[in-house]
């Protein structure tokens, strides 16, 4: 099962699970089934509860947030994490402030789902990691799913547990990534903790103290679990990999405790260097354990992200830059 | 349209006269400091309030702006727990979290972002539309929203979903400061029926003719014909929000010559009327005196869910 595959099949499973379910977006009637193909299937088997819209995503975002006050659960996808911006105001300034401002009276229980990333030659205006502008936003939950453990159980708690609303980052690079379980892999220890939204924690198996700490997640969370086992078997640099699902409100305890082994942070991410979720973790990070701890921060160029394959690839963090960081931080 | 006084002529006037002395009362107490923030008053526009809301029924939904005092109070909310939350009060309206535009309260929902509401209202009427509730949503907004986009988007998806709306346009001619020519083009009613929406449009302060025409789009609502709009064409007598008037004062004069309150007070008996107008005084000064003796929000409510009971 591919991570594309375990979405659709929370989704299909939400919607069977609770009538409240809605599901609005653009184009997504059989048989195209959205421009990812994350909604198949869903519109012949709940016709009324599949609503295609038209290309309006801050008024599809709204009437979300209006289902939602009026007790339905209602999940809007934006056809590309680009076009969120168009959205910003229904999320900052509606859904994530109504249960507050009402004195908790009401509750806001949506969840917008949209594909963030480069990678695919989209360019500047379809490739991009914009999450982290609305990281920090209280009362708005950021959740980014990896192809780790169970994609789909996180996307079903999002839908069907959580009151509050949820902004739902789904890696286009993702979709086609098979999911490895927490029992599969031999050549890792992956741990879980936290409950609704885990943090993994990820170490090679049998290896020696780590001597680094490196935080990434969704798909970067991938090459990072790539780069920590060639770090182990071709550099000896042995690594803790620590896995967010969620980005905010910012919560990484299994991140601070490992930092007090290794005192080294590498933190990774799509979005541009500066002002990004790396330099938050940094500074939770620094607050803990003091200024003696070494850092490093990876992160797309602060550009847009070009259409061009190598100009892409010369933006957007790889492997390789990975592996160079971590072995610069040990020598 | 003939009108006549009939039982409900008293009522009108005094949610009128509620509204008015309590904007009244606000603007005037501004200066001395008890407030938080800042103020829009609804002074001039009360019979668009009152006439509308009288066609509320049970349970059925107010989307409101950030001139929403007229809109709370006409709903049936807590003139206290309004002054309360002008002033900061742990007994405001949202606990002092909200203060003059963002008022929730049951099944009214006010908030200062000019437009952003309106999905919302149109998400709240397909909410229940698909529940067969058959509550209906109004949705108040002014000449100025019509600048935002998302108004349209919405529009287009109240008309293409069928949704239990009604949206209440009041054109009181300015955007803050900014004339409705200067920030306008075309028709208001024809921005509606460009998306099929039935428009009822009027230009009068008479809170019976205005409630008439509510009724009626309102009926139409009810009975699952989808969304109406209503066009009243109105003024504001005070500022924008306060101390930002740059209207011409003869401008302010002519329209008050066509005020909404003596019109709908001339159809009283007169000694029920002085009554009325005593019963309102008395309410006003006792909502504000209540709320100036209750305690500040405290800043401790702010982790833990409010127990309002406005």
């Amino acid at each position: 099962m591919n991570v594309l595959q375990a979405l659709n099949g929370s989704l299909h499973a939400c919607m069977a699970e609770s009538e409240q379910v809605y599901f609005l977006g653009e184009d997504i009637l059989e048989p195209y089934g959205g421009a990812f193909k994350v909604a198949q299937g869903l519109s012949t088997t709940y016709p009324g509860r599949v609503i295609t819209t038209p290309v309006s995503e801050a008024g599809i975002v709204g009437l979300g947030v209006g289902m939602a006050l009026r007790g339905l659960k209602a999940v809007v996808e934006i056809m590309f994490g680009d076009f969120i911006a168009l959205a910003a105001d229904q999320i900052i300034n509606h859904a994530a402030k109504l249960r507050w401002v009402s004195g908790e009276k009401v509750r806001v229980p949506l969840v917008i789902r949209t594909p963030m990333g480069g990678g695919r030659g989209y360019g500047p205006t379809h490739s991009q990691t914009l999450e982290k502008h609305f990281l920090g936003v209280p009362g708005l939950r950021v959740l980014a799913v990896t192809a780790l453990d169970d994609p789909g159980g996180v996307l079903k708690s999002a839908i069907l547990e959580d009151d509050d609303p949820v902004l739902f980052i789904e890696h286009k690079l993702l979709y086609a990534k098979p999911v490895i379980s927490l029992v599969e892999s031999s050549e890792f220890s992956l741990q879980r903790s936290g409950e609704r939204y885990p943090v993994y924690h990820l170490t090679i198996a049998g290896s020696p103290p780590p001597m680094l700490t490196i935080t990434a997640y969704g798909y970067m969370a991938e090459l990072a679990r790539q780069a920590v086992q060639r770090l182990a078997f071709e550099h000896e640099i042995f690594a803790d990999l620590v896995i967010p699902t969620q980005l905010s409100p910012f919560s990484l305890d299994p991140l601070l405790e490992s930092l007090a082994k290794t005192g080294r942070l590498l933190t990774l991410e799509e979005g541009s260097h500066t002002h990004g979720w790396g330099a938050e973790v940094l500074a939770h990070a620094v607050e803990t354990h003091g200024p003696r701890l070494q850092a490093k921060r990876l992160a797309a160029r602060d550009m847009p992200i070009p259409a061009s394959g190598p100009l892409e690839k010369s933006v957007i963090p790889d492997v390789e830059g990975v592996i160079r960081a971590a072995r610069e931080m040990i020598s | 349209m003939t009108v006549r006084p009939s039982p409900d002529d008293v009522e009108l006037y005094r949610q009128m006269l509620r509204i008015r002395r309590f904007e009244e009362k606000v603007l005037s107490s501004f200066s001395s400091g008890i407030f938080y923030g800042t103020t829009h008053t609804y002074i001039g526009q009360e019979a668009d309030a009152v006439g509308v809301l009288a066609c509320r029924e049970e349970g059925d939904i107010v989307v409101s702006n950030h001139r929403c005092h007229g809109h709370f109070l006409a709903y049936g909310g807590s003139m206290h727990a309004l002054a309360a939350e002008l002033m900061g009060r742990a007994t405001g309206v949202t606990g002092g979290r909200g203060g003059s535009q963002h008022v929730q309260w049951e099944d009214f929902y006010a908030n200062g972002i000019l437009g952003g509401t309106i999905p919302l209202a149109v998400g709240m009427a397909l909410a229940e539309k698909v529940q067969h509730s058959r509550r209906i949503v109004f949705a108040f907004m002014g000449d100025g929203t019509l600048g935002e986009g998302v108004v349209y988007e919405s529009l287009n998806m109240a008309s293409l979903w069928s949704v239990p709306i009604l949206f209440v346009l009041e054109n009181n001619r300015y955007a803050q400061t900014t004339p409705v020519q200067l920030h306008l083009a075309g028709e208001i009613a024809d921005r509606f029926e460009a998306f099929s929406i039935p428009v009822a449009e009027a230009d009068t302060v008479d809170v019976i003719e205005i409630h008439a025409l509510a009724n009626k789009s309102a009926a139409s609502v009810r009975a699952g014909e989808g969304p109406r709009a209503l066009v009243l064409h109105t003024y504001r007598y005070g500022p924008h929000s306060k101390g930002d008037d740059t209207r011409d004062p003869e401008e302010i004069l002519r329209y008050k010559k066509r005020d909404p309150l003596p019109l709908q007070g001339d159809r009283l008996d007169p000694d029920l009327r002085q009554r009325v107008e005593k019963e309102v005084e008395a309410e006003v000064a006792e909502a504000f005196q209540r709320a100036q003796d209750d305690p500040l929000a405290d800043p401790a409510s702010l982790t833990s869910p409010l127990d309002i009971a406005p």
